[in-house]
């Protein structure tokens, strides 16, 4: 349970890490210097966090229940999409989303 | 006939496409070394500087899984997301068929009507984002 929980706050705070990827590449300009912005900076801090939760996670679990988890993260990134980019919900992602969510689902109960 | 004419697609390299597919499915093949690795890795994890400096398969597992990363970034780049999702898929088939071989975690329908609902769902998520 503690892995999973630690499995699933992993792939929330690497869907925010994806957010400020985007909206620091939107500061790049083709100059070296124009990488060094904060929100890139916070964008790979929050992916390299992340990887530290799933790391633990993975110890004290099935890889084969944990990695599926992981599939989660398109949920969020799909959320905060639709919140900070205003990217519309097609009817496919909907769709997809609800199969991801089923999956899980089914891996969770066969762990 | 006409519907080819009607499409103001771009024109497709057809060498450029298959070059995007074959580096996509070398990366999925990674990503899941990768997954191993750190799994193993993290079997004898120990929070000091010393014993991670030489836990090879969790340093090899990430560095991996950083190469695995930007690889992917560069092939998503230029290439048609809703071709290239369900082939990045298909890291969560190896991922789980690893675990069963390598790692000895026992199989169950769940776990594979779960994976191939996850890999299904993937793959809908990438032709719904094309529009």
């Amino acid at each position: 349970m503690r892995s999973m929980a630690l499995v699933f706050g992993a792939s929330v705070v690497g869907s925010f890490g994806a957010v400020f990827l985007k909206m620091g590449a939107a500061c790049l300009d083709g100059t070296l210097r124009s990488f060094l912005n904060a929100r890139l900076a916070t964008g790979v801090a929050l992916f390299l966090g992340s990887s530290v939760f799933y790391a633990l996670g993975i110890k004290g679990g099935q890889l084969s229940v944990l990695y599926p988890m992981v599939s989660l993260g398109y949920i969020w990134t799909m959320l905060w999409s639709r919140l900070f980019f205003q990217e519309a919900f097609t009817r496919g992602k909907l769709i997809g989303l609800g199969l991801i969510l089923l999956g899980v689902v089914f891996v969770g109960l066969g762990s | 006939m006409s519907v080819s004419v009607a499409i103001p697609a771009k024109p497709v390299d057809p060498g450029a496409r298959r070059r995007s597919i074959l580096l996509v499915f070398s990366c999925t093949v990674l990503g899941a070394a990768a997954q191993i690795l750190m799994k193993l890795g993290m079997a004898h994890f120990t929070l000091s500087l010393s014993a991670i400096l030489t836990n090879y398969s969790l340093l090899g597992g990430y560095a991996l899984y950083g190469v695995n990363t930007l690889m992917l970034i560069l092939a998503l780049r230029d290439g048609e997301l809703s071709m290239l999702y369900p082939i990045i898929a298909l890291t969560y088939v190896w991922v789980t068929l690893l675990s069963y071989v390598l790692l000895a975690e026992p199989p169950n329908l769940y776990k594979n009507l779960g994976i191939a609902t996850i890999v299904i769902g993937v793959a809908v998520l990438g032709r719904g984002g094309k529009k």
